[in-house]
Order: C-alpha cells, then sequence, then structure tokens
C-alpha cells in the first residue's frame, strides 16, 4: 500500500525528469509516450485507492515514508495522509492531468519546446498530489510551492513573447503576497502546537482556543483568527480571490492545456482544498469564515461582471474560473466544506473542458483567441460545439448538469450560514448566476453561432497565412477531442451521480470537519434534502434557475437578436464600461502605487542607504579613512637618518625626564 | 693645584658636552657619512669616559675592564663602518647624507 501511494505522486516525477532531461535527444513521441503512460498509471493507482477508501472503508491511511529532519521533540516527516478527501483530489487532478496530457499531443504537436512542456506539466503533476497527499504543513508547502513554480514556468512557457513572460513573474510575485499570509499561518500553529502534522495539529486544535497574539502592542487578537486569516490569505493568492486575483487573468498567456489543468481545474482549487483540509482549525474561528464569505462572495460577482466585457475566449473562461473560485470561497465560509469540494470536483471537469473546446477553437482558427473573430463555427466543429455546450449548462448551473447540484448548494448553504456577511453573499452568488449565464452563452454564442467573421482577419496581407486563411475551419483531431469527449461525460454525470453521497452521506467521514451547531448551514441543507429526484424538480421553482434563463436570453438577445444594441448599450454606459474594461483599475492601481511605489522606495534606500552610506561611508568611506591616514603618516618617513636619530634622541629624552618625574 | 683637582662632577660634565657634540654631530651633520662615524665614536667615547670616571670614584676596577670592552668594541664598530662607507662611496660616488633618502615614505 505505502509502495503504491508512492508511487502515485513518484511517477510523474521520473517521467518529468525523462522528459526534461533526455526529451531533446531521443524521438518526439517518446516524450509525450513517458508522460502520459506515468500519469496514466496514476490515475488507475488513485483509482485504486479511491475504492479502496470508499468501499473497503480505509478511511484513513496516514503513512510516514521517512522522517527528513529530527529537531528533537520535534519531527519533520514526509507521509500520506489518504481519507475520502484527499483520495477523492487524487482521482480529479490524475484524471484532468491525463486528459491534458492527451490533448497536449494534439495541440502542441509542431512546437518546437514540445518536451519542454511535457516535462513541465509531468513535474505540475507530481507537485499538485504531493500538495493533496500531504500528511503535513511542510511537504504541503512544498507541493504547494512546486506547483506555483510549475504554474510560473508554464504561463511564461513562450518565453519569447514579452507579455508571456510578465504575466508568469505577475503570477509568481502574487502567489508570494499569499504565501507570506500561509507562512504566518503555519508558523504561528507550529509555535504554539510544535507539530506540523495534520493529525496532531487537529487532535489539539482545542488548546487554541481563547489564546490570544498580540498584533503590536496593544492590539490583541485570537491566535486562532490570525493563524487562519494567515492561511487564508495563502489560499487567497493561490485560488485567485480579490485582491489578489489579478495573476490569474493574465496567466492566459500560456498554452491553453495548461489553463485548464493548472488555471481552472487544479492548482488554483489548492487554496479551497487547504482551507477544507483545515476544516477543525477554521472552525474555531468566525472571524476568518465571516472574511471568507465575504472575500468569496465579491470575488464571485465582481469577476463575473468583468466576464462580460472580455472578447478574448479565454479570458472569458478565465474570469468565469474566478467567479466559480469565489463560490466555493463563499462555501467555506459558510462552513458547507463538503459542498465547496463537490463545486471544486464538478467544476474540474466542466471548467477543464470549456479551456480545452476554447483551446480547440483556437487551433481551428490558427491561434486566433478574439471573440469577435469567430462565429459560425457550430456546423463546422460539430464535437467541440456539442461539448462546450455541455461545459456551459454545467458552469451555468442548468439541472440536470453536474454545475447544477455542485452550485445551488452553495447559493443555499450561503443562505443559511450565520456567519456575518451571509445575506450579502448570498445575494450576490444569486445576482452571479444570472451573470454566469450572461457571459458564458455570450462566448457560446460569438463563438459558434451567427454569420462567419474569421476570414475578413488582417492576417489576410500576409501571403504566406493568405492561404491557410481560406481554408474553413476544420474539426480538431481525435486527442483533442477524446479528452472533450470524456470530460463532457464527467461534466454530465458528476453532479447527478455523487451529490449523495458526497454532500448528504458520509461520505467525507472525519475529514473534513464542521461544527454543525455553531454553523448549521450543511444541517438546514440536509433537513431540506428529499433525494435527487425531488431536487431536480424543484429546481423549477427557484430564483437562481429562473435568473439562468434570463442571463441566456439576455446574452441571446445581446450577441444574435440585436448585435448592435450591445454597442449602443456600452455607448449610454460609457464610464461604467471603461470601468470594467480596465477591471475596475485593480492592475492600474498595482502598477501606480505598489510596483512603482515600491519603484521609488527602492531607489530611495539605493541612493540614501546604499549609495550613501554603504558604497559611500562605509566602503569607499574606510579606505578614504586609510588613505587619509596613510598620507599623513608617510611624511613621517623622511627617509634621512638625522631625522631618525633626532627622533630617538628626542624619545630617550621624552623617556628619561618621565622616569625622572615618576621617581 | 689644590682646589683646582678635577672632581667626579667634572668628569661627567664632561663626558655630557661630549655627548651633546656627538649627538649635534649625528643631527646636524647632513653632509659627511666619514663625520656621522666620527660622532657614533664619540658617544662611545663619552659613555668611557662615564666608565672611568666612575670606576676612579668608587675605586672599583671593574668600570676600567668595561671601559676596554667597550673599546675593542667601537674598534670592530668603527672597521664596519669604514667599510660600508667605501662600499657607499663605490655605488653612489660621494657619501652625501642628505642624499640618502631611499627609504622616503
Amino acid at each position: 500500500m505505502t509502495m503504491m501511494l508512492a508511487l502515485i505522486p513518484l511517477l510523474p516525477l521520473f517521467a518529468a525528469l525523462f522528459a526534461g532531461f533526455f526529451g531533446r535527444r531521443v524521438p518526439r513521441h517518446w516524450s509525450h509516450w513517458v508522460c502520459c503512460a506515468a500519469v496514466g498509471i496514476s490515475f488507475i493507482l488513485s483509482a485504486v485507492v479511491l475504492y479502496k477508501v470508499v468501499v473497503l472503508g480505509f478511511t484513513e491511511i496516514n503513512v510516514t515514508l521517512y522522517t527528513w529532519l529530527d529537531l528533537g521533540s520535534t519531527k519533520l516527516t514526509i507521509g500520506f495522509l489518504v481519507d475520502p478527501l484527499s483520495a477523492l483530489m487524487m482521482v480529479v487532478v490524475t484524471l484532468v492531468s491525463f486528459l491534458v496530457h492527451v490533448y497536449t499531443i494534439g495541440y502542441m504537436k509542431d512546437d518546437p519546446g514540445y518536451a519542454r512542456f511535457f516535462s513541465y506539466i509531468a513535474f505540475f503533476t507530481f507537485s499538485m498530489l504531493m500538495l493533496v497527499m500531504s500528511d503535513n504543513f511542510l511537504q504541503m508547502f512544498f507541493g504547494w510551492e512546486g506547483v506555483g513554480l510549475a504554474s510560473y514556468l508554464l504561463i511564461g512557457f513562450w518565453h519569447t513573447r514579452p507579455s508571456a513572460t510578465k504575466a508568469g513573474m505577475k503570477a509568481f510575485l502574487m502567489n508570494r503576497v499569499g504565501d507570506f499570509g500561509f507562512i504566518v499561518g503555519i508558523g504561528l500553529l507550529f509555535a504554539t502546537l510544535g507539530t506540523l502534522n495534520f493529525g496532531e495539529i487537529f487532535a489539539r486544535v482545542d488548546e487554541l482556543q481563547g489564546l490570544n497574539v498580540s498584533l503590536w502592542p496593544g492590539l490583541e487578537w485570537s491566535l486562532l483568527t490570525v493563524a487562519c486569516i494567515g492561511l487564508f490569505v495563502g489560499a487567497m493568492g493561490k485560488s485567485a480571490q480579490v485582491p489578489l486575483h489579478t495573476w490569474l487573468p493574465d496567466s492566459m498567456e500560456g498554452p491553453t492545456p495548461i489553463s485548464a489543468l493548472i488555471h481552472a481545474a487544479t492548482m488554483v482549487t489548492a487554496g479551497i482544498f487547504m482551507v477544507a483540509r483545515m476544516s477543525p482549525v477554521f472552525e474555531g474561528s468566525d472571524t476568518a469564515l465571516s472574511l471568507m464569505i465575504i472575500v468569496g462572495a465579491t470575488t464571485a460577482i465582481s469577476m463575473a461582471v468583468l466576464g462580460l466585457v472580455q472578447n478574448d475566449i479565454k479570458r472569458v473562461v478565465a474570469y468565469s474560473t474566478l467567479s466559480q473560485l469565489g463560490y466555493m470561497t463563499v462555501a467555506l465560509g459558510a462552513s458547507a466544506y463538503s459542498a465547496a469540494i463537490f463545486h471544486l470536483m464538478t467544476h474540474a471537469f466542466f471548467k477543464a473542458l470549456l479551456f480545452l473546446a476554447a483551446g480547440s477553437v483556437i487551433i481551428a482558427l490558427h491561434h486566433e483567441q478574439d471573440l469577435r473573430k469567430m462565429g459560425g463555427l457550430r456546423k463546422l466543429m460539430p464535437i467541440t460545439y456539442v461539448t462546450s455546450l455541455i461545459g456551459a449548462w454545467a458552469l451555468v448551473g442548468l439541472p440536470p448538469f453536474s454545475g447544477f447540484f455542485s452550485k445551488e448548494p452553495i447559493i443555499e448553504a450561503a443562505r443559511f450560514a450565520t456567519v456575518t456577511g451571509h445575506t450579502y453573499a448570498y445575494w450576490a452568488l444569486t445576482l452571479g448566476v444570472f451573470l454566469t449565464a450572461c457571459y458564458t452563452f455570450r462566448m457560446i454564442f460569438l463563438a459558434f453561432h451567427g454569420a462567419p467573421r474569421y476570414g475578413a482577419s488582417s492576417h489576410g496581407s500576409h501571403k504566406a497565412s493568405h492561404k491557410e486563411h481560406h481554408e474553413a475551419p476544420k474539426e480538431s483531431p481525435k486527442v483533442v477531442t477524446i479528452p472533450l469527449i470524456v470530460l463532457a461525460v464527467c461534466s454530465v454525470f458528476a453532479g447527478i451521480l455523487f451529490i449523495t453521497p458526497m454532500l448528504f452521506g458520509d461520505y467525507f467521514g472525519t475529514s473534513i470537519y464542521g461544527n454543525y451547531v455553531a454553523h448549521d448551514a450543511m444541517a438546514r441543507l440536509y433537513a431540506n434534502w428529499q433525494g435527487v429526484l425531488h431536487y431536480l424538480l424543484h429546481a423549477f421553482q427557484t430564483l437562481p434557475f429562473w435568473l439562468a434563463l434570463a442571463g441566456i436570453a439576455t446574452a441571446w438577445y445581446f450577441t444574435l437578436s440585436a448585435p448592435t444594441a450591445a454597442d449602443r448599450l456600452v455607448k449610454t454606459l460609457g464610464a461604467a464600461y471603461g470601468v470594467l474594461k480596465h477591471h475596475f483599475y485593480i492592475d492600474a492601481f498595482y502598477e501606480r502605487v505598489i510596483v512603482r511605489g515600491t519603484h521609488s522606495a527602492a531607489s530611495w534606500f539605493v541612493r540614501g542607504g546604499e549609495r550613501f552610506w554603504s558604497e559611500g561611508v562605509l566602503v569607499q568611506g574606510t579606505t578614504r579613512l586609510v588613505q587619509w591616514g596613510a598620507q599623513s603618516l608617510r611624511y613621517l618617513q623622511t627617509g634621512y637618518l638625522y631625522h631618525y636619530a633626532f627622533a630617538m634622541v628626542l624619545g630617550l629624552l621624552v623617556l628619561m625626564t618621565w622616569w625622572g618625574i615618576k621617581k | 693645584m689644590p682646589g683646582l683637582e678635577p672632581t667626579l662632577t667634572h668628569y661627567l660634565l664632561l663626558a655630557a658636552a661630549l655627548l651633546v657634540i656627538s649627538l649635534v654631530g649625528i643631527i646636524a651633520n647632513r653632509r659627511n657619512v666619514l663625520v656621522l662615524l666620527m660622532a657614533v665614536e664619540l658617544v662611545l667615547l663619552s659613555a668611557n669616559l662615564n666608565f672611568v670616571a666612575f670606576s676612579a670614584y668608587y675605586n672599583d676596577l671593574s668600570g676600567q675592564v668595561m671601559a676596554m670592552f667597550v673599546l675593542a668594541t667601537v674598534a670592530v664598530e668603527s672597521a664596519v663602518g669604514l667599510a660600508l662607507l667605501i662600499l657607499l662611496f663605490r655605488r653612489r660616488g660621494n657619501i652625501a647624507i642628505q642624499t640618502l633618502d631611499v627609504m622616503k615614505g
């Protein structure tokens, strides 16, 4: 068993090393065979683990592989904690990763960095598995940084494009801000409890109750609250919550398979997973829960609004990812951890599907990402069209697709939650459904319906590409469409099949802890639960369902029925539209205030501290002092014998006089 | 001539005078290494005069023995000094002290 668990992350690691070190020396197809096989076997092994956990009832497998560092009373170990929560994550991660690996064969076919790309995504899979399987904070942090590194490398994969390198840098730096909070959280728990092991922390979390920590003299906060907020800031960075979200839209500079795997399905949900994993700790702090519900709701609504005005097909999906991550965060804040993880799973499927479908459209149109230059692809790309439609339905949350089953409980949980801000969250999420439907179907309608607009692109003047653009776009090859179909099947059935055990059964067992007395949202959801069928029928009486339909109708009106209405609306709402186009000026704020502020502070320190004090006074000052001293002293060395003799005699006289006086 | 018998004080004063003359010869002499050597001899001789004077005063012969030792040393020293002088002259063509400034800092 231990061997098998160890193989799950190690196989992708070996594949990554192989593709990375030998990929350029062996034929191209070796890289994809090795990586796909490794991740595929990882997926099968993960499925076996899930089977053991769920069916054979190994509710918790906690193994320590070895002790990395022994500090007397404290041991830092490498180990795995496999319970229903991590087993589910392992299956989701390896499945999506495997499909993306297969898809990549088609998508990156002509790219010169083929082996490098496979090396990076296999490394990403390794890090992500280390993160979800870890049984202690140190290893989790290792995986956390590993996925961050993979994300950085892959966003900047096309490193000859300055915008890609910048986006990679931005993602990396933005995550540093979050990681600072994460380290503060880990450090506080470690300093108080003296252990990084999850099991030990959970067992002793009661000791933390009532402890205070002094932020600065005179300001004392509950230690649990500070630790939880620290951990949540880490999750905000990784899961791109407002205001640390700005890196995610820019990360779309990376190749599309990466956007699907890392920036939609798995890595960005690491924050959600971490908070769910830490649920016993978070339950101790209402303040942190309240912060989560407010931040999540703000992210959900504000990013959905921004999704409406994007013209890049990948950015639409990126903003929808941000918005859906906001939904998950709200669920965490409402103590509905299982709902968050459930939505995480369904979202992984339908969002990966939407991204891969977008990628399929992008290759068909020869790397054209602008929605305004698409249209009418429905007939030409039937598989892509049908699968994206399924993804869109699931995203919008129409019954009986998976998104419905996972999103609806979150909205309900926000209503039933008890922490401050839950009413705001409830209305934000409900309105969010309308906006989600609007931007999703705006994308679908613009890309697949209406008249084709891709022929008349500005590329016409280039003679080489002239010919290409006159060929009609055609359906993508099988390596691209088969992952789409698999993900579409998952997007349809994942919700209806798994809602009963995951939300209302005891699937998670003890792996997720909720204080169901104080935060009874899940209990109240359960009280209203009358089975899947009833839930489906009940949907037609709920507000979100009708809002979703209204959203689709709105999108249809503005894109297909009366395209000019959108332009008129933009003119009427000129100023507001400008705010949206500039992403609420958050990027501009960071650029002007934080980046330039840091720059000027740094140059001030360079001038004042470095140039003047360190270089001027300390380094050059020392040399000058020595030089000046030596310069003055050398006048004593005249080289004339009689001067030395005179000094000797004088010295002798002085000495003798002194002796005389002393006596 | 009674009353004009030289006392210890006179000898010491003479020796001190010799020492001062020789020191002035060392310090103020800028031109001639030969004079310098002579001045150095004079320092030792003034010391010798003190030895002898004290020896007579205390009626103790060991001071005069010491003076003989010093004389021998002086002879050796002046032999070495003159040898150096000749080498110096061969090398530089003069023996002026103020040109000997290669140790100038």
